[in-house]
């Protein structure tokens, strides 16, 4: 972790009541070629992200598609490895020779993928995958059996009805309940749903969403709510985290967020987002051109290249994530030099 | 707008795909038309035969598709049409666009030739001719260093760039109607809404009809003069957008707005459609989306509700 960065404010405000803690997080993909097969450049995925999530909240992560959300969540479940940074569960370092084992990290913490039908094993029967988990992790058959169709009912499919059914006999929403009973096979206490309801229906998701919220607090979850959809993630967040390749743009209560935007970028997405109204169509559009290639990001402030307010500092240096000058308490933390007491840039409030 | 003839008139349009197992019936009897410089936009789930009505129109469906009643377009019926008549048709009267631009251009030539070779089957102009309007038009769906773009291969273009080559392509020869299948799906929030806004402001310029495909309300909204809600292949209720949005009358309208997430209060449950779609190989006798229904009585079982019209600009099939 670099030094120069601020302590994620989770730690200072709450200390140990942190779920999970997240410090200079940072992973670079190679990009290969040439005759050598050299690495000729590097996609920075994930540069440098630290956050903090509290037991029992939703945290969303938002942000476009190559911002580096999908990959985060694979770096907490330690599915790829980190190049750098730390990972703390309930104040245990995951990983390394004397904290948490990764096994027992993954008790602790499951994950709901987008493809509902890629993320289940078309060779079991349902009620196989859902209890595979619990045996691997040393449950007995019959009782890992027994769960599986206790949480089966739990997630609104009658076991009677679907453990001898296979994935490819079952709807997208069918599917994605089995996913989620999958994942709470082994009582896990994070969950990290990455676009878990983006590829249903709107009146499959619905259901979904409300079946999540029950799970929630019936079993009392904290829950990573990864999806690009601004509106689902206002309707079941407590605090969002908006990124933009790879870096951390702004990051606070939902309310922070959504009313006391600071960041340019998030307010482009927020006004991105359709009206649902007729009379109140979108006239221009908030942002031009696509996201940048991550793949050598634009120097400075990454979004400065689409930024309506970019001035020349922006492009020299890169903003740290500081506290909002516009909100009281530590919640809402923002990268932006409009947001920089010293920046130079002539927004800064006085 | 009433006193022109419409320029596609549909009746009864029925899709059929047939195999050894089992018959999807996608399409049931779907009737509709589509006024010059109108916008309609086809909302629908996926399953909900909204893509399969727009590319039967176009008779872009797979041969096992048996596809009944009557298309017409202008003055002439697309589905007795012979195949010459309809690669004239295609692209110069009725142009479409897809979802993934990436799969719609030919991968091992540069977007600019295919541009120029589509301008040239049409319109029989010589090739630096056809290059400079290709040029201009790449100008006019506003991308960046057109001169460059045009000797791109399609998987140089980034998402939203190739999103509006596609477009530009489909405008080559000024086409009367523009079928767009899901064109913003599969972009990002912010390159979305710049390809709504250029669609609709090159539709109000060109004056084209368009039939605008989309499972999602809120782009719906965003660009629909009409807005037809299909269910299980059928056009459930269709009225102008302010219509459908503010004063819906059937049941899967309502259900379908009052389970999209638009700014509920936080801890309120989201009322969703109990259920999931009907299965289109075995489609019951009466309405499709009666078992679903919270307002079921048994008439709705015995046949499907006919199309009723509660004014003259909405139809909407319910008993109710």
């Amino acid at each position: 972790m670099s030094s120069s960065h601020p302590k994620p404010a989770g730690i200072a405000a709450t200390g140990s009541s942190d779920l999970l803690m997240v410090t200079g997080l940072r992973k670079y993909f190679p990009v290969l070629g040439g005759i050598m097969n050299r690495t000729v450049a590097q996609v920075q995925a994930v540069d440098d992200v630290s956050f903090s999530i509290r037991s029992g909240e939703v945290l969303g992560i938002v942000g476009e598609s190559g911002c580096g959300k999908s990959t985060t969540a694979r770096l907490l479940m330690h599915l790829i490895k980190s190049d750098a940074g730390e990972i703390a569960f309930d104040g245990q370092t995951v990983g390394d020779g004397d904290g948490l084992e990764l096994r027992e990290m993954r008790r602790q913490m499951q994950m709901v993928f987008q493809n509902s039908y890629s993320s289940l094993n078309p060779r079991l029967p349902i009620e196989e995958t859902i209890a595979f988990g619990p045996k691997v992790h040393g449950t007995p058959t019959d009782k890992a059996r027994a769960r599986a169709r206790d949480i089966l009912g739990k997630v609104g499919l009658d076991p009677g009805q679907f453990i001898r059914r296979y994935p490819h006999e079952l709807s997208g929403g069918q599917r994605q309940r089995v996913n989620i009973a999958r994942a709470l096979a082994l009582e896990p206490r994070l969950l990290i749903l990455d676009e878990a309801v983006s590829a249903l229906d709107k009146s499959v998701e619905a259901q979904v969403l409300n079946l999540l919220l029950d799970l929630k607090q019936e079993l009392a979850l904290t829950y990573i709510f990864i999806s690009h959809d601004l509106n689902v993630v206002q309707y079941v967040s407590d605090r969002v985290l908006v990124m933009y390749l790879g870096k951390i743009v702004e990051i606070g209560t939902v309310d922070d967020i959504y009313e006391r935007t600071r960041h340019p970028y998030t307010q482009a997405l927020l006004s991105a987002m359709p009206s649902m109204d007729p009379d109140k169509r979108i006239e221009t559009p908030p942002l031009t051109g696509d996201p940048p290639n991550p793949i050598n990001p634009p120097p400075g402030c990454r979004f400065h290249t689409r930024c309506p307010f970019a001035e020349a500092v922006c492009a020299a240096r890169e903003p740290e994530l500081e506290f909002s000058l516009a909100t009281d308490g530590d919640e809402h933390r923002v990268a932006c030099h409009m947001n920089t007491a010293d920046s130079g840039h002539t927004r800064v409030p006085a | 707008m009433t006193e022109n003839q419409p320029i596609i008139d549909v009746a009864d349009l029925s899709v059929e795909f047939v195999s050894r197992d089992a018959t999807v019936h996608a399409v049931n009897g779907v009737s509709f038309t589509l006024n010059p410089g109108e916008v309609l936009c086809i909302l629908g789930e996926s399953g909900s035969g909204k893509s399969v009505t727009l590319r039967a129109l176009m008779r872009l469906l797979p041969s096992q598709a048996r596809v009944y009643g009557q298309v017409m377009v202008g003055e002439q019926d697309t589905l007795r049409m012979s195949e010459r008549d309809l690669a004239d048709l295609r692209g110069s009267e009725v142009a479409m666009i897809f979802q993934e631009p990436m799969v719609a251009f030919d991968p091992v030539y540069t977007v600019g030739r295919q541009i120029i070779e589509t301008i040239r089957r049409h319109d029989k102009v010589d090739g630096p001719e056809a290059r400079q309007r290709a040029l201009k038009l790449f100008e006019r769906v506003q991308i960046p260093s057109p001169e460059r773009r045009l000797k791109a291969f399609p998987h140089e273009l980034s998402g939203g760039m190739s999103q509006r080559a596609m477009i530009a392509l489909a405008l080559a020869c000024s086409p009367r109607v523009l079928l767009a299948d899901e064109p913003t799906t599969a972009l990002d929030a912010t390159v979305q809404i710049q390809i709504l806004l250029l669609l609709r402001e090159l539709q109000r310029e060109f004056g084209m009809a368009v039939i605008f495909v989309t499972h999602d309300v809120g782009v719906a909204v965003e660009i629909a003069d009409r807005i037809a809600v299909m269910y299980a292949g059928r056009f459930v209720e269709t009225g102008p957008a302010r219509e459908i949005m503010g004063n819906p009358r059937h049941p899967y309208t309502r259900g379908l707005l009052s389970s999209t997430v638009q700014g509920q209060l936080r801890g309120q449950r989201l009322e969703a459609i109990p259920g999931s779609p009907p299965d289109m190989t075995q489609l019951a006798a009466g309405c499709a989306f009666a078992p679903r229904c919270r307002h079921v009585h048994p008439a709705c079982l015995r046949e499907v509700p006919a199309e009723t019209w509660p004014t003259s600009d909405n139809m909407v099939r319910c008993l109710l």
